[in-house]
């Protein structure tokens, strides 16, 4: 996995989550993991295809859905579990467009998919040919979880291989 | 603040609303958010056939719309509104913004782009230049203290 494919999905998420949580986001842990991932809370996996696939997934403990949930609609009220899936959407929905924002003004060409709000126990698996990174972003509200597994296409691959061999 | 300025029509009636956008999270905090100009959201649709119906019928005085939606994606059905109602209003409210986004959603006659999350003080920046340049002679921002 590329670190140019990550650095805008992680400025994304520090910049969504500082403004909807209200808050000052520290990155507090960084790993590397071959195996499925397993959701904490409420999770939200966006897939992308085209120059870049993979898919990235929003995990948000419960204390910090209600937040977002307060925030951004200004209710106080616990939300439904419908409301609170639709938080998780909605912020994953957000930190990827702001990323992706990016990656398209250098080039990059892709599909991103409307959010899937997964309820299962059982984990999500990371693409065929990557690992997924996993950061842990501490905030007043509680900690959220980004995995990431992002790879270029092949097509991509070769366009770049071209590239640097002319 | 800024946020706290009331965006009214010069014949002091409420600006009127659509929110177009497929997550009822989305057109919540855009409702609360046009509510503290003052505004009313007279109609909501989750996709872009819902909201050339929804425009057909309520005509309101100025739309939000998100870009990518089920059905019929915002920057098409902008189009289609503006194609039939060319004084629409019409203002893409979208997460992803990158060039082409807006270039597109331009060519097709929409005003302004914005991009989520959305802050309060920015959009009411962005409709009351809308207002005021689309119909100066029949909108006004007005501030209240």
């Amino acid at each position: 996995m590329k670190i140019e494919l990550i650095q805008p999905f992680i400025n994304a998420a520090d910049a969504v989550l500082a403004q909807t949580l209200q808050g000052n986001v520290q990155v507090r842990d960084v790993t590397m993991q071959e195996e499925v991932y397993r959701r904490k809370g409420l999770a939200a996996s966006v897939a992308i295809s085209g120059d870049i696939e993979g898919r990235v997934i929003f995990d948000l403990d419960r204390d910090a859905v209600l937040s977002v949930a307060r925030a951004l609609t200004g209710e106080g009220t616990e939300p439904s579990e419908q409301f609170a899936g639709e938080t998780v959407c909605e912020l994953a929905n957000m930190v990827v467009g702001n990323a992706i924002t990016l990656l398209n003004d250098q080039g990059f060409r892709f599909k991103v998919y409307p959010p899937e709000l997964h309820t299962a126990e059982n984990g999500y698996a990371g693409t065929s040919k990557s690992e997924s990174l996993v950061m842990l972003f501490e905030t007043a509200s509680g900690e959220v979880h980004m995995n990431i597994a992002l790879d270029y296409s092949r097509q991509r691959s070769l366009t770049v291989a071209e590239a640097v061999a002319q | 603040m800024e946020d706290n300025k009331a965006l009214r029509m010069k014949d002091g009636q409420p600006v009127r609303y659509l929110v177009v956008d497929d997550s009822l999270f989305a057109r919540k905090n855009l409702g609360r958010i046009v509510a503290s100009f003052e505004g009313v959201v007279t109609g909501e649709a989750a996709h872009g056939l819902a909201a050339i119906e929804e425009y057909d019928r309520l005509q309101p005085d100025l739309v939000l719309m998100d870009v990518t939606m089920p059905e019929m994606e915002g920057i098409e059905a902008a189009g289609r509104i503006i194609a039939k109602h060319p004084g629409a209003r019409i203002v893409m409210v979208s997460s992803v913004g990158d060039q082409d986004n807006i270039s597109h959603a331009l060519q097709k006659g929409v005003l302004h782009f914005v991009q989520k999350p959305v802050k309060p003080e920015q959009l009411h920046s962005v409709i009351k230049r809308v207002l005021d340049a689309k119909a100066p002679a029949c909108l006004e921002g007005t501030a209240q203290s």
